[in-house]
């Protein structure tokens, strides 16, 4: 049948179709191989979800929204509960994008409104660099440089002046959810900067020049015009630095502590979903532990999908179509 | 009326030093981090380093050279299976990408970029390693390969892009079917830009660990078998950075700077040509 229709004699729609895409076999044979690799990409995503979802089946038949609530995870009894891993996830990304937010929009401000042009290569190419530092090391320089800073010289004054509040109670032993929340924000801090960057690069200089020529300082032709205009491209850059957050592995498991416990001060130790299946995958025993450590991944993943696709949608709002960030791997 | 003229200048100009200093604290973290690892690893970069392998806990001295090996390996097998598929998916996006495929393809990749490295660990753990039976570094190649398909893609459709108009409409003119040419004017001329994104991805996915916890898994002796468990140097650095041995700590700052070094030089390279190619961006 396949070579019947190459056979076939031309009709009116085939010719058409031979017009647009050129009269050589060898363009449709290259187009297709093309198109091919490039299918594979939604058939990876597909068989991600899927294989994910089916071997989280007996978790989900088990536990079901139980799971997501319940904070006790006793592989002896069988006993699976993600509370607090979803609750470490969510609380460390939120303490780093509190801390990175301000850092990484200056970054973006400075490079593309203020910075004298002799500093915008190497600066911007710092940012990069700080982007292809891999996780593993940022995890090693947090044991043995931020932790034990951590602990000389900010927790000491941090609990003399707001000891009292919740989120700073308790010893401070090192491994806690403070030390994984600031080695986050200065890992997604780059991601943010990069896309946020060019959010403003997308930015017509009209709307500079005309609050300018009504007489406003740069730094109101800034705030007024510039990041108003690029408002829904500057929250997409902040929900994908979230997504970068939520699912960072190494670094947070060499400091968050990897206690499944909630608690609301940033002196204990955490847990989030990316390190407990880091910890735990290799030494699940049963079949039901690692059930549930895929229903862990099958969180994050729908997660982490989720936060990315919204990001990109609001980023390509004002920078359509771009491959945000990915200057800065 | 002046006044808060005055102050409005004021505001402006603290706000631009206040932005300037906080841009100084977001890239302070490289140089420390960059000055710890020199600090604390440079003194024990020597050839035992390099050649020798590890030996039994607690005692002084050995090497890495499993582990350079393993991730050589491990990454290399990587490229070659990532590479073709990423870089073919680019040209798609950028040469036929216009219509709705094109669209769900880029937003994929995009989303795909974002997927937590783990992910792709347990996910190349079911593909691989639990129909295997055992660990092997192939697991760990393909988990690293899935990793770079997408950051290629992006990278190449971005590269493919930027080649002139004019050049394709030329080489149609003169009677070139479309294949060839947009493999060999197209491509070609974007193709200093393509092997810098297939660099920079190679880069990325060498530093990573996650994937490869379940995969790789880690072994302490010198294998060069892909079939078997196989060390890499991040998982290396993982392992000894949390474990109990002073020794230990030494060999993880020392292959820290080691594997820094390398991802640093290989994005000082892919600058190069980047702004050789295309002039300043």
């Amino acid at each position: 049948m396949a070579t019947g229709v190459g056979a076939a004699p031309a009709t009116g729609a085939d010719a058409a179709r031979r017009m647009t895409r050129g009269t050589n076999p060898a363009d449709r044979t290259y187009q297709a191989v093309l198109t091919g690799l490039a299918l594979l990409l939604p058939a990876l995503l597909l068989a991600l979800i899927v294989e994910l979802a089916v071997n989280a089946r007996p978790t989900i038949e088990r536990f079901g929204w139980g799971f997501v609530f319940n904070s006790t995870w006793d592989p002896v009894a069988d006993v699976y509960g993600a509370g607090p891993l979803i609750f470490g996830t969510l609380a460390s990304s939120f303490v780093a994008l509190l801390l990175a937010v301000p850092l990484a929009f200056s970054v973006a401000i400075f490079l593309s409104e203020f910075a004298p042009r002799w500093l915008k290569r190497p600066l911007g190419f710092l940012v990069e660099l700080l982007a292809a530092v891999p996780s593993v090391v940022y995890g090693l320089w947090g044991i043995f440089v931020l932790i034990p800073f951590l602990r000389a010289l900010v927790v000491p004054p941090l609990k003399a002046v707001f000891g009292w509040l919740p989120f700073f109670q308790g010893v401070f032993y090192g491994n806690s959810m403070l030390a994984g929340g600031i080695i986050l924000a200065i890992m997604v801090v780059p991601y943010i900067a990069a896309v946020s960057r060019e959010v403003l690069n997308a930015v017509p200089s009209s709307q500079r020049e005309a609050a300018l020529a009504l007489g406003a300082t740069r730094w109101e032709a800034v705030w007024m015009a510039v990041l108003p205009y690029g408002r829904a491209g500057l929250v997409g850059a902040v929900m994908l630095g979230l997504g970068r957050a939520l699912g960072e592995t190494m670094a947070v498991t060499m400091v968050i502590g990897n206690r499944h416990d909630i608690s609301l001060s940033l002196l204990q130790p955490g847990y989030t979903m990316a390190a407990a299946i880091a910890n735990e995958f290799s030494e699940a025993t049963t079949s039901l532990y690692l059930s549930a450590l895929f229903e862990v991944g099958l969180v994050l993943f729908v997660i982490t999908v989720l936060v990315n696709a919204a990001a990109r949608l609001l980023v390509w709002r004002t920078a359509p179509g771009r491959a945000v960030g990915s200057r800065a791997l | 009326m002046s006044q808060a003229r005055t102050r409005r200048r004021v505001v402006s100009t603290t706000m631009t030093a206040l932005v300037g200093v906080l841009s100084g604290l977001a890239v302070l973290p490289l140089v420390l981090i960059f000055g710890y690892l020199v600090l604390k690893g440079a003194s024990s970069l020597n050839l035992e380093f390099f050649v020798g392998n590890p030996v039994p806990a607690g005692q002084a001295g050995g090497g890495v050279a499993h582990a350079i090996a393993g991730s050589a390996i491990i990454v290399g097998l990587a490229a070659l299976i990532g590479l073709p598929v990423g870089i073919g998916a680019g040209i798609f996006l950028a040469e036929y990408g216009s219509g709705r495929l094109g669209w769900t393809v880029r937003f994929v990749a995009d989303v795909l970029n974002g997927t937590p490295s783990i992910i792709i660990g347990i996910f190349a753990w079911t593909w691989i390693v639990r129909p295997q039976g055992h660990f092997s570094g192939l697991a760990g190649a393909l988990a690293l390969a899935v990793i770079l398909v997408p950051l290629v893609a992006r990278t190449t459709e971005e590269m493919v892009r930027l080649v002139p108009h004019a050049l394709r409409e030329a080489a149609l003119a003169l009677g070139y079917p479309r294949w060839r040419t947009s493999l060999t004017i197209v491509v070609r001329t974007a193709l200093a830009g393509i092997v810098t994104g297939g660099l920079v991805g190679v880069a990325r996915v060498a530093g990573e660990t996650a994937p490869l916890l379940f995969t790789a898994l880690g072994n302490l002796n010198f294998s060069t078998h892909v079939n078997e468990p196989m060390q890499a140097l991040p998982l290396q650095i993982y392992v000894y950075a949390t474990g109990p041995f002073q020794e230990w700590h030494r060999l993880a700052w020392a292959a820290s700077l080691v594997l820094i070094l390398l991802v640093f030089g290989l994005a000082l390279v892919a600058r190069r040509v980047a702004v050789n190619r295309y002039g300043a961006r």
